[in-house]
């Protein structure tokens, strides 16, 4: 394969580095109507406009030149730049656990690719090391990529693959699992796991990060600390999501993975479990449980591996005036379960009762989850509730939506028979529906209210 | 007997030997000889109502114990672009700081600290930024990059600040030569810092995230008053535009020194340009006298890189605890740590700067980098020794320390005990080599002190959050179109009005030469009087009165005019000022009365002149038309100003 020596460039931009013979990384002197410019020729962004060209400067920073005013250049030398991880031997330290990090193309350590403006991972233990040095201060780790895919690409297919490569790890004598994976989509794959892989004899923690590590404030370092220390040292054998607790470098929490979710879109402290409390918190010094009642860490072997996915299963999101042909279209492309999310209680509109009505008469399983996230599906309250049920819509209690989803594709993954589906779906395998909701499960502060700002000042965010 | 090693002296042995002479006695050949080489980066606000990557108010400032929430951060040093740690990186990491920030809920959002992306870049500090760059006579970019710049200070809490050029290469003149401009960057602000103890520092947000220009010049200045005239050209030609923030920390400058063989240095944030001389002056002599401490130890050490410090502890009983400091370390149980440096005898007591001696360098490092707060360390080369005589005798002795050695005392944290050692023993490594690299922090008596390892070059990456924005021909060219007049120009101008030169800077500081030329121009003043009226009285008025309310300079147009319109005479104004000053609300005419200002025809007045004759010759017998003319002036000044000029009458007086 040839070399691309004009990484990024297209249109007039392109024409003109290959008019006057200059090449990405070549250091050029530009004239322009503006005056004369000189620095290295960067590579440009596939996404950016072809009407500029852009230059580091000696100062190293970086501009761009419009190809408008440009009206010469001269390529004085070349020179490429090699981008790499240091990579050192991680230690091995007798008497530390054995951790193993599954790679699923998450970032947690990284470099810059200028090309794309994209960040590339360090993945491989030295990288890791070199990157996190005290890691192994944790435990000796050793790192495995299942995969690599963005988050938002997460589906069935790297569920069930993640869940056998766990279960062989497990076999293999592991004594804890940290899985590395982007947070958008952290809480399906966390619920996705607890329903995969039953049993557990070892933590499984899920893990990512909010600020990639590019930047001196990542949350990526203390997490894949905290992940470590869970996996490596925890008592908890359970699928869990390991994030920031406050968006402080302070502690992180321990999420069951059915009850996660990601609740903002760029806080550090973004997932927070909906309608109980986290498992535990986490530092560096070790795993402080919060609930009482978890999964302890044992000696066998004994893992349940449920590798099942039906991939015609969708979620509907209800809102007002929305059509039936909604509904009929899934039932036309062949959807076998529906997850609809409902206002309040768990409620849509009456126009869609035919269309409910014939899916579920088609025998398509369809639940209700609520919008409100927090809080149970209660049908029996309200005429349009009763009338919902009537029609063959079941109420998944307390599960959240994407929860239910998760479960509802893993039920129906397994059997087509609906009355098994429905024992699947509303027998609790980890408290993806609880019993009760304990009064602390919901807590969203209001600011602006003297006491909570008291409390926030004084305890930190 | 032997001669006793006397510091005092070898600080004075040594000082001659570097050639120091104090700035009042340099001369260019001074400069030249030593090769003084000097460069600016000044930093100007802009005057926005936004922030520049968010949509918090700019310029509102809280004071350090109001705050919402507190946010604790620690950097990481991250990999740069070439995919290697930053060496800067690395040893601000190994300080381990806890860094607070504190945050008021209406000047931060998300943003600043870091858990939301940004937002669009502010389009008003943009063209701001070009319009200054045009000024500057720099090339603008065709599409500006948002660069992050590393800070592992804690200053920004991403770690980075977000940057970007605008122009490159452009020139300003001074009186006798130009100065060429590296660049004009947007940038940042970062936060104020609050506190800095032990490995806790705090910082508030409120400044966070303002726009800010740096100008970047060349080292194109040889010698401090080119570089304080330099700055002031700059500053200036910021404020000319009105388009910049003013008042206490809205222009800040770091300067950056280097003798012939010496490093760049940089000194930050200058809150003075008056500093400036006798700053670049003292840094460039250390810088020299740090390359003659760098020549004697290579005559004595011929293989440095087998040079090691040693140590011990040393327990409370083995010295007398007189000194407070110690009495402190005892009291917080600090451990007490003698470190030997082999043939460092005369070093640490070695000249660097007026007042300042080698080992001063040391005890800011261990503050920054091994978080031991100051005092924390004594050795064997005070002027006044702090340890006595006959215990350091046994300290040596534990050191087993030879008669060219020397030795520092430190005391601290057990845990911060290693980095001490390693901050120590790193800092004589590098005295072998000359200069080391790094950012100073300037002190009002002229010197300065270490302030952190200068990062290096590879602290740069494209922000991956922004794109970039182009700038078209068409829209930067709109923006050339209102620019004010250059500061030469202006310069000029003052200068062919006769205004007198004192009152220059202050007129350019506070941008006041538009206003002074309205006067001139549409009440029709004399030049020469507005111009001093500004430099001299509004600023004495100014640094006199307190303001009741917000005095807004447009005022002194209206006060201008009113005189005009009374057709009272210009003297008056003098006396109207301070009022005015103080009382910014108050009408012109209640000012006349409590200054109890009387019309009075020009005619009454000079018709008590006869009188005044006669009385004249009662008080005083000589016949001096001159005394004579001055003493009745001082008779009737009070009723005169306002009314007739002095001038006319002392014509009235002598003339008939
Ligand atoms: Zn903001």
């Amino acid at each position: 394969m040839s070399e691309d020596f004009f990484q990024g460039y297209k249109g007039t931009a392109l024409e003109m580095l290959k008019k006057f013979n200059v090449r990405v990384w070549g250091q050029a002197e530009v004239d322009t109507t503006r005056g004369a410019f000189k620095g290295t020729i960067l590579p440009r962004s596939e996404s950016d406009d072809d009407t500029h060209i852009v230059m580091k400067i000696p100062t190293g920073y970086n501009i761009g030149l419009d190809t408008d005013t440009i009206t010469g250049m001269i390529e004085t030398g070349y020179k490429k730049a090699n981008y790499k991880i240091p990579e050192k031997e991680f230690p091995n330290t007798p008497g530390l656990p054995k951790v193993k990090l599954i790679g699923t193309g998450g970032t947690i350590a990284s470099r810059l690719d200028y090309r794309t403006g994209a960040v590339i991972p360090a993945f491989s233990p030295g990288e890791l090391y070199g990157a996190v040095p005290e890691l192994a201060d944790i435990c000796n780790l050793t790192t495995e990529k299942v995969f690599a895919v963005f988050s938002e690409n997460m589906g069935p297919e790297q569920y069930k693959k993640l869940a056998i490569a766990i279960g062989k790890e497990i076999e293999n004598g592991i004594d804890g699992i940290i899985i590395g994976h982007g947070t958008d989509t952290l809480h399906y794959t966390a619920a996705a796991l607890n329903f995969m892989v039953q049993n557990s004899p070892i933590p499984i923690v899920l893990v990512g990060s909010q600020r990639s590590s590019d930047r001196p404030s990542s949350d990526a370092a203390l997490n894949l600390m905290h992940a470590a220390t869970a996996a490596g040292h925890g008592d908890i054998a359970e699928v869990m999501v390991c994030m920031f607790g406050p968006t402080s470098d302070s502690y992180g929490f321990l999420h069951r993975g059915t009850r996660v979710r990601k609740m903002h879109s760029s806080y550090r402290s973004t997932f927070r479990t909906i309608g109980d409390t986290p498992l535990a918190t986490v530092t560096r010094e070790g795993v402080v449980p919060i609930k009482q009642i978890y999964n302890h860490r044992r000696k066998d072997r004994n893992v349940t591996i449920l590798p099942y996915f039906e991939e015609k299963v969708g979620m509907i999101y209800y809102y007002t005036n929305m059509n039936p042909d909604m509904i009929d279209s899934m039932v036309d492309n062949g959807y076998k379960g529906i997850i609809i999310i409902g206002t309040g209680l768990g409620h849509v509109n009456k126009p869609l009762y035919p269309a409910i009505e014939r899916a579920t008469k088609k025998g398509v399983a369809i639940y209700m989850t609520v919008q409100t996230i927090w809080g149970y599906v209660h049908m029996f309250v309200y005429d349009t509730g009763r009338d919902l049920m009537a029609k063959g819509v079941i109420p998944a209690e307390n599960m959240l939506p994407e929860t239910a989803y998760i479960k509802l594709g893993w039920a129906l993954g397994q059997t087509s028979d609906l009355e098994k589906v429905k024992e699947i779906m509303l027998t609790p395998i980890n408290d993806e529906i609880t019993k009760r909701e304990p009064y602390n499960g919901y807590l969203v502060y209001q600011g602006g209210v003297p006491e909570v700002e008291a409390f926030i000042k004084k305890f930190r965010k | 007997m032997k001669n006793k090693f006397d510091p005092a002296q070898n600080y004075n042995n040594t000082l001659k030997a570097v050639g120091y002479v104090k700035r009042k006695e340099a001369t260019q050949k001074t400069y030249t000889d030593i090769g003084f080489m000097s460069g600016l980066e000044v930093h100007q606000q802009i005057d926005t109502k936004e922030k520049l990557f968010c949509r918090c108010p700019a310029g509102c400032y809280h004071k350090n114990e109001i705050f919402d929430a507190e946010v604790i951060r620690h950097m990481r040093p991250t990999l740069s672009e070439l995919g290697e740690y930053d060496g800067t990186a690395l040893m601000e990491f190994r300080t381990k700081k806890e860094i607070v920030y504190r945050i008021k809920n209406e000047t931060t959002c998300t943003y600043e600290v870091d858990d939301t992306p940004p937002f669009p870049l502010n389009r008003e500090a943009l063209e701001k930024a070009i319009k200054i760059s045009h000024l500057s006579k720099l090339k603008i970019v065709g599409e500006v990059h948002i660069t992050r710049k590393q800070y592992l200070d804690g200053s920004i809490p991403t770690g980075f600040q977000r940057t970007a050029i605008i122009g490159v290469e452009g020139e300003i003149p001074l009186k006798n030569k130009k100065i060429r401009l590296i660049q004009l960057s947007l940038e940042e602000d970062s936060c104020r810092e609050v506190s800095d103890i032990g490995h806790t520092r705090i910082y508030k947000t409120d400044r966070l995230g303002m726009p800010l220009i740096e100008t970047v010049t060349y080292p194109d200045m040889v010698n401090p008053d080119e570089v304080k005239e330099a700055c002031n050209y700059i500053r200036f030609l910021n404020r000319s535009t009105g388009l910049v923030r003013v008042g206490i920390g809205a222009g800040r400058e770091d300067v950056n020194v280097s003798c012939k063989g010496g490093t760049r240095i940089e000194i930050k944030g200058v809150a003075h340009t008056k500093w400036i001389p006798e700053l670049t002056h003292n840094e460039c002599f250390r810088q020299w006298a740090l390359l003659n401490i760098k020549k004697i130890l290579n005559e004595r050490v011929p293989d440095p890189k087998s040079w090691k410090i040693s140590h011990e502890f040393i327990s409370y009983q083995t010295t007398k605890v007189k000194y407070p400091a110690l009495k402190a370390a005892k009291a917080n149980n600090y451990k007490v740590v003698a470190v030997n440096l082999p043939d460092f005898m005369g070093i640490l007591s070695h000249f660097t700067q007026p007042g300042k001696v080698f080992a001063n360098e040391f005890t800011d490092r261990l503050k920054v980098i091994a978080c031991l707060e100051r005092p924390n360390m004594t050795h064997s080369e005070e002027f006044v020794p702090i340890i006595a005589e006959a215990d350091f005798e046994k300290i040596k002795k534990t050191l087993k320390a030879s008669e060219n050695d020397a030795q520092i005392i430190f005391w601290g944290p057990e845990a911060d005990v290693k980095t001490a050692l390693e901050t120590i023993e790193e800092r004589c490594l590098m005295a072998f080599a000359g200069v080391p690299n790094e950012t100073r922090k300037s002190l009002d008596d002229g010197t300065n002190i270490f302030e952190r390892v200068l990062p290096g070059a590879d602290r740069m990456y494209p922000d991956t959050d922004s794109k970039p924005i182009p700038l078209p021909n068409d829209y930067i060219n709109k923006l050339k179109e209102d620019l004010p007049q250059e500061v030469t120009e202006r310069y000029h101008q003052l200068k062919k009005w006769d205004v007198p030169e004192d009152t220059y800077t202050f007129i350019f500081k506070r941008n006041h030469y538009p206003l002074i030329v309205r006067i001139i121009n549409e009440l029709g003043f004399d030049p020469k009087f507005v111009g001093t009226f500004f430099g001299h009285t509004l600023k004495f008025v100014e640094g006199h009165y307190k303001p009741t309310a917000k005095f807004k300079h447009t005022i002194l147009f209206h006060l201008f005019k009113f005189v005009k319109e009374q057709n009272i005479d210009t003297r008056i104004l003098k006396q109207m000022l301070p009022i005015v000053y103080e009382h910014p609300k108050i009408d012109f005419e209640s000012v006349l009365a409590s200054i109890k200002f009387k019309r009075i025809e020009k005619n009454e007045i000079v018709s008590h002149i006869p009188f005044l004759k006669n009385k004249f010759k009662t008080v005083c017998r000589k016949d001096n038309t001159e005394i004579e003319a001055k003493w009745i002036m001082g008779e009737l000044r009070n009723t005169a100003v306002g009314n007739i000029s002095m001038t006319e009458l002392y014509k009235s007086i002598v003339g008939k």
